[in-house]
């Protein structure tokens, strides 16, 4: 199987887009969207025509506001982001958006999400990806635990959980980048897309072990490497085709489906080459990689 | 043999029967909705806030004076004196939750408002702020100071509230409020029941001033200043003050809705717009149209005879799903279309690794029909691991998410648990009820995948 056979590639492959990513992370950083720190979002539609940027700046500096981050939406709207408000604050910032009634507006959406909740909302995140890792360690050690030998099952867990960390960290790093040019923010979907791709990469993984499981248990102990490489190559087939039906439907929900969850698609189809990327060309070679270090030990 | 064909037709009867009443009870899909029968009406889609516009709000409920061990009770009369007060202004299906801090999801006590269709969010929050203040005052003593003005007329007036003091009976100690209307007049009239206490304490102002005026304040204003005949101890007393009969109405909710038990303030609003939401649905369902159609097209090509069956197998699963999701029912977000789209991509995956094993099973010489069965078997375990480990996920971000990640777990979850009926129970029995087990060219042909054609299969023999 090539992939075991050029394991230190594949190997030093991950690792380097893993670093990439994590350089990505630090110098562009992460912007935390108003879900996460608090903050409002106004969203306005001009029927008629809309006001330059800076008109509706020069209108919004007279209240006592301080800043507010102003973007087109689609043809005729903005995007009005500003420090969390309260609804005296609110109906202010809207009335004085027509421009003393020169330009005709009309409210399509408003949101605004106060700083506790916000912080509050972050630890859940948290606190649940790292409640998923736990739970998933301890299920494979469990579902692995006839197979213990050449590498024993809670080693298939760690395996899991360093491969995913590679699932989610590229993504993220791919985000970084992303949202520097188009200043898209971390919001609750980010950490849902995550939470999918986390999901999915896991049950793939789960597949190729499977696979070893079977293969191991039918007796074949000759050689743990190419055991590995022939559970790889039956099961690439699947994984491939199992990867391209979610992209079906991711890629269609990017192009058409709502607004709110393009950026969502667009992250978990990332999320999912990578993920599938590494069930294949990451999981196994570690798997081979960490039987021979025992060897040597 | 025959077994086989009578399982697989009941599938297809429930199968297409499931679908047929997710059409039937979709407006946007059957031309003769508003014409049929009462039952379909019920179920409609529950479309959450992002979707169908609204206005949500959080609220912060102040605990720090109730004992820790009253906090879960007074949580729950906040919330059902929220829900009456919401109620009164005709909200259609408002959701009222308390979010319960903890040790592990952290935050304090919240009260968590979605009012579907008001977009007007100073309404919104001035219908749920609104406590009415219900305040009884007896007449002042002769020799108290009056307040009078004398405007530029000369006309002095007195300032009414000097003449009447406050008494400890409130809103507080009122039992309920009901509208009756006077048998003579026809006026509509509020009538009071008052509690042990507020009827004990009615009593001894009856008691005190017969012969004087009472007055009945209501959010600060004299509404009606009954003069009082004898003691009233039965705790009963009447407002009559000239009320349309929809003033009276009102009233006796708020009445009744009560004073809040515990303060709250308002952390977050959010308010969508219709328009926003119905262009998301119509967006979400396009896409949900397009990506079954690829899948569809793809299990088709690549697996052939059983990605066929496959794709009976999908449609029977969007059915099933799209019923439970009418059943429960699930709130509909944004996010949990999007759930739902990604599990059609996913649905199909124990079936993808059912036929692979099939085909390879079948590729090491087994006849069709134990390739077939030996595919289903072998597959079972990486089937069951891998589904179990999305089950596992999808209860912790149940159990930890905010509402956005709930709705988004609950559908995953459920169609991770709705895949495992449709692609492994649904797809065997129509592979089995094919009844196809003579292995010839054409037949290895349909069971086999990919590029390969019946010269490959051939040379490979």
């Amino acid at each position: 199987m090539f992939i075991i056979k050029h394991k230190k590639i594949f190997l030093s492959l991950s690792v380097i887009l893993v670093l990439i990513s994590v350089v990505f992370i630090f110098t562009f950083g992460l912007k935390l969207g108003i879900d996460f720190k608090g903050g409002a979002l106004l969203e306005v539609n001009y029927p008629s025509g809309r006001p330059d940027v800076s008109l509706l700046e020069n209108a919004i500096k007279t209240l006592n506001i301080n800043q507010a981050l102003i973007q087109p939406t689609g043809e005729s709207g903005y995007l009005i982001k500003t420090r969390d408000l309260n609804e005296l604050e609110h109906e202010t910032l809207s009335q004085s958006l027509s421009l003393k009634g020169k330009y005709p507006v009309s409210e399509k959406g408003f949101t605004s999400i106060g700083p506790s909740v916000g912080s509050e909302l972050a630890h859940k995140a948290i606190l649940s990806i790292i409640f998923v890792f736990i739970a998933i360690i301890l299920f494979i050690t469990y579902a692995f635990r006839k197979v213990s030998k050449p590498v024993s099952s809670w080693k298939y867990g760690i395996i899991t959980i360093i491969t995913l960390l590679h699932d989610i960290i590229i993504p993220t790093g791919i985000f970084a980048l992303f949202s520097h040019y188009t200043g898209a923010e971390i919001d609750t979907l980010f950490v849902l897309a995550l939470l999918t791709i986390l999901g999915l990469s896991v049950h793939d993984k789960i597949v190729v072990f499977d696979r070893v499981r079977e293969n191991l248990s039918a007796g074949d102990k000759k050689d743990f490497r190419e055991t590995i490489g022939r559970s790889t190559s039956q099961t690439i087939v699947r994984s491939i085709n199992i990867t391209l039906t979610i992209i079906f439907v991711l890629v269609p929900l990017y192009l058409f489906g709502p607004e709110t969850t393009k950026n969502f698609a667009l992250i978990l189809t990332i999320g999912l080459f990578f993920g599938i990327y590494s069930s294949l060309f990451f999981a196994s070679p570690l798997l081979v990689w960490v039987e021979e270090w025992q060897k040597k030990k | 043999m025959k077994k086989r064909i009578i399982l697989a037709f009941i599938i297809l009867i429930f199968g297409f029967g499931v679908a047929f009443f997710v059409f039937k009870t979709e407006l946007k899909l059957n031309k003769n909705f508003e014409t049929q029968k009462a039952f379909f009406k019920k179920f409609p889609f529950r479309l959450g806030l992002d979707l169908s516009g609204g206005s949500h709000l959080i609220y912060k409920a102040d605990i720090g004076a109730v004992p820790s061990s009253e906090v879960g009770s007074s949580m729950n009369a906040l919330r059902d004196v929220i829900e009456r007060r919401i109620n009164l202004f005709g909200v259609s299906e408002p959701v009222v939750q308390v979010e319960r801090g903890g040790l592990i999801s952290g935050g304090g006590e919240k009260l968590i408002v979605d009012l579907p269709g008001v977009t007007d969010i100073k309404k919104a929050i001035e219908m749920i702020g609104q406590t009415p203040i219900l305040e009884f005052k007896t007449e002042a003593p002769q020799n108290a100071p009056q307040n009078a003005t004398v405007d530029k007329n000369g006309k002095v007036t007195l300032d009414v509230s000097s003449q009447f003091i406050s008494t400890e009976l409130t809103g507080r100690y009122l039992q309920k409020a009901t509208l009756e209307f006077d048998q003579n007049t026809r006026e509509p009239k509020v009538s009071l029941q008052f509690n042990n206490t507020g009827t004990k304490l009615f009593a001894q102002i009856t008691k005190d001033n017969i012969g004087k005026m009472v007055a009945i304040y209501l959010d600060g204003a004299p509404v009606s200043t009954p003069v009082v005949r004898e003691e009233i101890p039965n705790g009963q007393a009447v407002i009559s003050g000239n009320f349309t009969p929809n003033e009276a109405k009102l009233l006796v909710g708020r009445l009744n809705s009560g004073a809040l038990p515990v303060p709250i303030t308002l952390l977050s609003t959010q308010t969508i717009g219709a328009t926003l939401g119905e262009s998301a649905v119509k967006a979400g369902v396009k896409a949900a149209i397009i990506g079954f159609l690829l899948v569809a097209l793809f299990l088709i090509f690549w697996y052939r005879l059983p990605g066929l069956i496959a794709v009976l197998a999908l449609f029977f699963y969007t059915a099933i799903l799209l019923a439970i999701f009418k059943l429960l029912p699930v709130t509909l977000t944004a996010a949990g279309i999007g759930g739902f789209i990604i599990s059609l991509g996913m649905a199909v995956d124990a079936n993808v690794l059912i036929f692979e094993r099939m085909k390879e099973e079948i590729r090491k010489g087994n006849n069709i029909d134990d390739g077939i069965h030996n595919g289903f078997k072998r597959a079972w375990t990486s089937v069951r691991d891998s589904n179990t480990s999305s089950i596992i996920t999808s209860i912790i971000l149940f159990w930890l998410g905010t509402p956005l990640i709930k709705g988004f777990a609950l559908t995953f979850g459920l169609g991770v648990l709705v895949s495992m009926f449709s692609a492994i129970t649904v797809s065997r029995i129509f592979l089995f009820a094919l009844g196809i087990n003579k292995s010839n060219r054409f037949t290895r042909f349909l069971f086999s995948s990919g590029f390969s054609s019946i010269q490959n299969i051939k040379n490979n023999q």
